[in-house]
């Protein structure tokens, strides 16, 4: 038997009309082979989810196929009739799609939108639907499925739906499953449910899974062969491991130097300069040429060919067998760049008891029935020039806490004390002239600018309300100095925001913030929404800016890794309160409270090598506005004992900086 | 000519209109986030062809908005001229004829003689009953029979006309355009008419705006001769009463947002800015007035109007001055009608705002609330407020049609659409039957209102981000 | 869910009392009792004892607030705020100016009205969903295109037109059915069913329009695709899953208007002569009969108000995001 069971050839796809064209897939050529987890890797807007779309004929209205085959097994997809292409849809290939929250109905029962599927697949015996859908239910992991068959997608989190999204892409038995992002909406712990999910139902049916990810340790996690995607084309495909072992394009190997980690944080991170070509242009050179430290004259010349390496493995470059090994990471070494420390000592800020609830009105007087503790009781302190990383999974409260610091949001209880000087309480006319110490950057580099303004004005705002500069010239001169420190040209600051890339509006915002010379920042997950060759240039920013000028962090992020590149002390966050908090090394290699313990064991290696085991956390996080009695993370906690269900346990003191709110932890048998 | 200028308290309104269109239109042309959307726009067809077709009935209006008291010629024209106390516009005396030329009564577009038989006495002493020639159409012909012929004639002339001025205006816009786009003209001719290298379909103006200065040379000329459109009751020539109309018709469609404007971006920013007691005493005011429903408010304001006035009539110096009144009247209480909607959609649209990341930046940098709101709040609206401004037009429109019609529209004496189908009406049963009125009102109306919401379409799918995508 | 709807109800107390205060200062504040009679008796010759009369007839004497006359309690319950404004709150409409029976009258009228907008409604409803599924189908091509174009110059043409060319064609033409008037029982069909059609037709424009609107919004989302993924027709799409969310913003945009289908239409019914509320309106709006408009616009604020709140609860009914949140 043929083993390859998708292969698309040289596909070629454009999106908008004739006239403006963005040729989103340019000559991509994949074979999945049964039973196999291929993983198509790539950045955002490389053409990757275009690809799958092409190949079960569901791309946008706008968008159209110029060119290329794809054949599953002997059948020609392009060639299908619409009516007969239905019946691979849902049947040979399932797929399931990034937004597990928008991508079911709302208005129909988890059971209708698996039974129709269903039924598609296997005829309509009412009785056999209902008895499939169960199992369906069963097999993804749903507990009480009889239950949930008759509940609407709203009653479900955000894993349930994806689990839910994955059994109707079962129903029709699929062998090949196309996962377009399955995880990236989703938070680490339940991430790594679904991966396992995945993996698990791949070994059980034997089906082959399309992967399309962005993420290198989804990667290594799960897929047995990986492309790599970039502006529209394969540019390298190999075995995962080798793949990991030895990149060979340019690309994938900044790409791997450019990853944060513990072991680089005391070097600059390797960025990748610039940004991906458009792709309304035909490209007669190497597209990855501008971004290329390695270029050569041929490579500008003409565009590389594809170039088989081994069996079942290639890349697009012209240099390929004459590059060197892979590199030891570069950049500059510590000693260069740690010239400057400021005192980690000085409590620069100091936050006690913060609390901050949201009351639930209802009614016509507003009776307030109850409280969303979104923060609840979060004391932590940081230096001048350290950096504390927040860390926890989506509504832990970690953003509301960063507000709730800066008093965005006015906290209902606790002290928030910026250098010996108290915050809360202060009359909004006061609390005006203390803004310009404490600054903010936020996640989503869209959202963060008024496309309305000019950059520059956007940069003078706050120096504008704080009054800092005499005059305009003065301010326009600083606004300049400003975008050259976070590496903009000064021509910027006469553009609209609209027409920079997601990483240079960063660097927007973090020139903002820096205009009116605060000493500290929140950065509110400031890399999530960017690349990993972006995220870089970013973290690399940040960091130089701190040694800088001595700025204090508060880190929120969820992201591991960057906590291990950047921060000095980390707190975790689990349902509104610190649970565990200590200096990165201390958190990061020895876990003590069984929530960090889990969470850092989910977050995917990147090395596949390296074996590690999930500690799987049952359910999902409780909402705030009704935590569990006792101590907040029992019911997901395999130690919990019945003292854990009755009383939430203090902080525990286990060495000078560190504290962890455990009954399991005991101070004697850890010193 | 223009002796006295009268300024009405709409005209006064119109002229401010556009001035702060012109000085909006040159805010916008500096940012580009504007300036965008309405390159969309004129790169539209649809667009350009319904901008064009709005432009001359803007023209007409704005020509009818400027008011003065005529000067009386006496007769020996030796004697001092004395001023009259009937108030015309500009537009008036630029088309007398039209005004002037009274009929008794009834007659069918370009007819020579009156719609009803009256006794006429002939030259030998004898009366007999018959149509009779009408006085001031057709009357350079020595026999009626000749009509066809010398309609046929005019049309030919009129027709002609209007080629060789489009042909003027054709051939000075693509001078103008190969001005200022520095190539010669011959090739910019080319461009526009093959419609090629050029983003804005010059081709589709010219098209239209041929058609539309043929059309009005050729009406003109028939005009000039005929009732092109028919008489009415009291013999008023409808082709004069519709082109009044459409004055009313554009400030009942401008002025009535310009009313409302104020306060609902006022209030609907501030209920969602604010949020708390603010917006729920907002919420509530436009809830209360919503729930009475519009046609009934405005009939009970209207009534209360009435009675105001026919108790001070003293107040008033003339006629066309207290039909303004009502006029504006009108436009006021139709705003108070529609404004909630506006107000809830940018209460629902700062209550978004606020929470966005560049409004919580501008709070971290001490931002007063004043300056949030017009820095990033009021921008970042105003699309939404064009469209409604946009959309709202051609709706009221027809609504002044449709409340004229039951008493408590424009004032009875005042030109308007509404007017002209609520007194057409009445003949509906006659036979045979009276229709000219009713079709002129109609089709001016159908041309204005169909323009509107074609041009409204491209405005909203220009400035809407959602609806442009979704395409 | 009671708790609910008497929530809701509690919240229409202080808007009916801001109606109520308004209509009571348009219509007696802004121009005095004195005014009214003036205007009803014609401006000539008007003798202030017929004015007191005529006032006096109608229980327009009384002070409008406070009548220190009156003993006791009736200090505030003998003026005109009291009986005319407070009443309504009871459905107590009084008579009319002219002498009639409010309450009765509505009651009599509101069934001719219901007769005429409960069908107009329904049809409308329907060829305006089907013609909207139909265009959202084809998509993107020119029957879309030109679709649109036909909503668009339907929806320029005044209803005055719909109304008036109907009635000279199908009436006037063609002898098919009566131009106008009103019988009881199944007589009436012939004199309702061309302003039921006319009514239909008259909204088809802007009706179309919107739901194409509301269809084309929802076929971009996510969940579309993933039904398309499961290998669903088009067909199947476009009714089990698109119209099923459309129809959410559709049905409560009905509900807020089924209560005002009491008050009728007021052009249709005055053309066709059909004794609704429509024409009872405009019949004392053109006799300047205060008393009956200003039991209209109470009547109407309460029905709009209802229309709020009917619309709340069928939110929760039909959106389970909504009932089980």
């Amino acid at each position: 038997m043929d083993e390859t069971l998708l292969k698309i050839k040289n596909l070629k796809t454009r999106l908008g009309d004739a006239d403006s064209p963005v040729y989103a897939v340019d000559g991509v050529d994949i074979e999945v082979h049964r039973g196999e987890v291929f993983a198509l890797l790539g950045e955002s807007g490389c053409g990757k989810s275009m690809t799958a779309l092409s190949a079960m004929r569901l791309l946008p209205p706008s968008g159209c196929i110029i060119e290329g085959e794809a054949f599953l097994e002997q059948t020609n997809l392009f060639a299908l009739p619409e009516r007969e292409m239905r019946s691979v849809r849902g049947g040979r290939v399932g797929m399931i799609f990034q937004e597990p929250m928008t991508s079911l109905n709302a208005v129909l029962t988890i059971g209708e939108q698996i039974g129709e599927a269903v039924r598609l697949h296997d005829g309509g015996n009412p009785v056999g639907v209902a008895h499939r859908v169960v199992e369906l239910l069963r097999a993804v992991g749903i507990p009480d499925p009889e239950r949930r068959a008759r509940e609407y997608p709203h009653q479900l989190s955000g894993g349930m739906k994806q689990r839910v999204m994955i059994a109707i892409a079962l129903a029709g038995r699929p062998r090949l499953l196309i996962a377009d992002e399955p995880t990236t909406a989703l938070d680490v712990t339940i991430q790594a449910q679904v991966l396992s999910l995945l993996k698990e139902l791949q070994h059980s049916t034997g089906m082959a899974v399309l992967l399309i990810t962005h993420d290198l340790g989804v990667v290594s996690e799960v897929a047995d062969r990986v492309a790599v995607m970039y502006a529209g084309q394969i540019i390298e495909l190999a075995e995962t491991r080798s793949f990991f072992r030895q990149p060979a394009h340019p690309y994938s190997r900044k790409l791997f130097n450019s990853l944060p980690s513990l072991g680089s944080r005391d070097r600059e991170l390797a960025v990748i300069e610039g940004s991906v070509p458009r792709l309304n242009q035909r490209f007669t050179r190497c597209r990855f040429l501008e971004r290329c430290s390695q270029a050569q004259d041929i490579c500008s010349q003409q565009a590389p060919e594809w170039s088989e390496t081994k069996a079942g493995s290639g890349v697009r470059c012209h240099l390929f067998d004459s590059l060197p090994g892979p590199q030891q990471p570069s950049g500059t070494a510590v000693s260069a760049r740690r010239n400057v420390q400021f005192a980690g000592t000085g409590r620069l800020l100091e936050v006690a008891g913060l609390k901050v609830h949201f009351p639930i009105h209802v009614g016509v007087f507003k009776r307030v029935i109850g409280q969303v503790k979104a923060v609840d009781d979060l004391s932590l302190t940081i230096a001048q020039g350290r950096t504390l990383a927040l860390v926890g999974e989506s509504g832990c409260g970690k953003t509301t806490a960063g507000k709730g610091i800066l008093q965005l949001i006015r906290p209902t209880a606790g002290s928030v004390r910026f250098d010996g000087a108290e915050l809360t309480g202060l009359s909004t006319g006061k609390l005006r002239s203390r803004r310009a110490d404490m600054q903010i950057i936020f996640q989503d580099p869209v959202a963060s600018m008024n496309p309305r303004m000019l950059v520059g004005d956007i940069i003078l705002e706050g120096m504008q309300a704080q009054n800092i500069g005499e005059n305009r010239s003065q301010r326009q001169a600083r606004v300049i100095d400003l975008l050259g420190q976070v590496g903009l040209p000064a021509d910027a600051a006469e553009r609209y925001p609209n027409e920079f890339s997601g990483g240079q509006r960063q660097r927007i915002c973090i020139a903002r913030a820096l205009a009116v010379d605060p000493r500290f920042i929140v950065c509110d997950e400031p890399t999530s929404a960017l690349d990993v060759s972006v995220q870089a240039q970013i973290l690399n920013l940040l960091k130089d800016l701190q040694q800088q000028r001595g700025l204090s962090y508060l880190f929120i992020t969820h992201n591991i890794s960057v906590v291990a590149y950047l921060a000095h002390e980390v707190a975790v966050m689990y349902l509104g309160r610190i649970v565990e908090r200590g200096s990165v090394e201390e958190v990061l290699q020895s876990p003590r409270h069984p929530y960090t313990q889990a969470l850092l064991s989910a977050v995917p290696e990147i090395d596949p090598a390296r074996q590690r085991s999930v500690i799987r956390l049952e359910g999902d996080m409780p909402s705030p506005s009704n935590p569990p009695q006792g101590c907040h993370f029992h019911p997901r906690c395999s130690q919990a004992t019945e003292h854990c269900r009755s009383a939430y346990p203090n902080p525990v003191r286990l060495s000078q900086t560190r504290s962890v709110s455990c009954f399991a932890v005991n101070p004697d048998r850890f010193s | 000519m223009i002796s006295h200028l009268v300024i009405l308290l709409t005209d006064a309104l119109i002229f401010l209109l556009l001035l702060l269109s012109i000085v909006f239109g040159i805010y916008a042309s500096r940012r580009a986030h504007l300036r965008r959307p309405w390159g969309l726009v004129v790169r539209s067809r649809v667009g350009v062809g319904s901008m064009v077709v709005l432009a001359f009935y803007l023209v007409v209006g704005l020509l009818d908005s400027i008011h003065f008291h005529p000067l009386s010629q006496p007769a020996d024209g030796a004697a001092e001229q004395t001023r009259s106390t009937e108030v015309i516009s500009l537009f008036d005396s630029m088309v007398s004829g039209l005004r002037t030329r009274q009929e008794k009564t009834y007659s069918a577009p370009l007819a020579t003689h009156l719609y009803a038989k009256e006794s006429i006495e002939l030259a030998d002493g004898s009366t007999i009953r018959d149509f009779p020639r009408l006085q001031h159409a057709g009357v350079h012909l020595p026999d009626p029979a000749q009509k066809t012929a010398d309609i046929l004639k005019l049309s030919a002339i009129g027709i002609l006309k209007g080629i060789a001025v489009s042909v003027v205006a054709v051939n000075t816009l693509i001078m103008l355009l190969a001005v200022k786009a520095r190539s010669n003209f011959g090739e910019q001719a080319r461009r526009v008419l093959l419609a090629t290298g050029s983003e804005i379909p010059w081709r589709v103006v010219l098209v239209v705006l041929s058609s539309m200065l043929v059309l009005i040379f050729w009406s003109a000329e028939l005009a000039a001769n005929y009732h092109l459109l028919g008489t009415d009751k009291v013999g008023e020539d409808v082709f004069y009463q519709a082109l009044k109309s459409i004055r009313t018709g554009l400030v009942i469609g401008t002025l009535t947002t310009l009313v409302m404007l104020p306060a609902a971006v006022m209030l609907g920013i501030m209920a969602g800015y604010f949020r708390g007691w603010v917006d729920d005493l907002i919420q509530y005011i436009y809830t209360t007035l919503n729930s009475i429903p519009g046609v009934l408010l405005i009939a009970a304001a209207i009534l209360m109007l009435q009675i105001y006035m026919s108790n001070h009539a003293e107040e008033f110096n003339s006629l066309v001055e207290r039909a303004d009144l009502r006029l504006l009247f009108l436009c006021i209480i139709l705003g108070v009608t529609s404004w909630t909607g506006l107000c809830r959609l940018l209460r629902g649209e700062s209550m978004k705002l606020r929470e966005v990341d560049y409004v919580q930046a501008a709070t971290a940098f001490g931002v007063s609330h004043l300056q949030i709101i017009g820095r990033h709040i009021l921008p970042n609206v105003l699309h939404i407020v064009l469209i409604a401004v946009v959309l709202d037009f051609s709706g009221l429109v027809l609504a002044e049609a449709v409340l004229s019609y039951v008493n408590i529209g424009v004032d009875p004496t005042m030109n308007s659409w509404g007017n002209m189908i609520n007194s057409a009406r009445l003949e509906m049963a006659r036979e045979p039957i009276v229709w000219w009125s009713l079709a002129a009102a109609m089709i001016f109306m159908f041309t204005l209102v169909l323009s509107a919401n074609l041009f409204s379409d491209v405005v909203r799918d220009a400035f809407d981000p959602r609806l442009r995508s979704s395409r | 869910m009671m708790a609910y709807i008497i929530r809701r109800v509690f919240y229409a107390i202080p808007i009916l009392i801001g109606v109520n205060i308004l209509t009571f200062l348009l219509f007696f504040v802004v121009n005095s009792p004195d005014d009214m009679a003036r205007m009803n008796l014609g401006m000539k010759r008007v003798t202030p004892e017929a004015i007191e009369h005529w006032k006096q007839e109608r229980g327009y004497h009384l002070p409008l607030l406070y009548n220190a006359s009156a003993p006791g309690a009736d200090k505030l319950t003998e003026t005109i705020f009291f009986q005319k404004s407070v009443k309504l709150f009871r459905f107590d409409f009084g008579s009319s100016d002219s002498g009639r029976d409010i309450g009765y009258d509505i009651s009599q009228r509101m069934w001719p009205s219901l007769a005429i907008a409960i069908p107009v409604l329904l049809v409308g409803l329907l060829v305006n969903i089907s013609y909207a599924l139909l265009i959202a189908f084809f998509r993107a091509t020119y029957i879309d295109f030109w679709s649109v174009v036909l909503c668009v110059v339907m929806m320029s043409i005044s209803g005055l037109f719909y109304i008036i060319g109907g009635q000279y064609l199908v009436s006037k033409l063609l002898h098919l059915v009566p131009i106008s008037g009103y019988d009881t029982g199944f007589n009436s069909i012939k004199f309702l069913i061309l302003p039921a059609i006319i009514g239909v037709i008259g909204g088809i424009g802007s009706g179309t329009r919107w739901y194409r609107t509301l269809f084309l919004e929802e076929i971009n989302k996510d969940y579309v695709r993933t039904a398309r993924a499961k290998g669903l027709s088009e067909t199947r799409v476009l009714f089990r899953h698109v119209l099923k969310n459309a129809l959410i913003p559709i049905l409560t945009g009905v509900v807020v208007v089924l209560p005002l289908l009491f008050m009728g239409s007021l052009i249709t019914e005055s053309f066709f002569g059909i004794p609704g509320l429509g024409s009872y309106t405009i019949d004392a709006i053109n006799s300047q009969d205060f008393a009956i408009v200003r039991s209209m616009v109470f009547l109407g604020s309460v029905l709009y108000i209802l229309g709020l709140l009917l619309t709340d609860i069928s939110y929760t009914l039909v959106d389970p995001r909504v009932r089980l949140s």
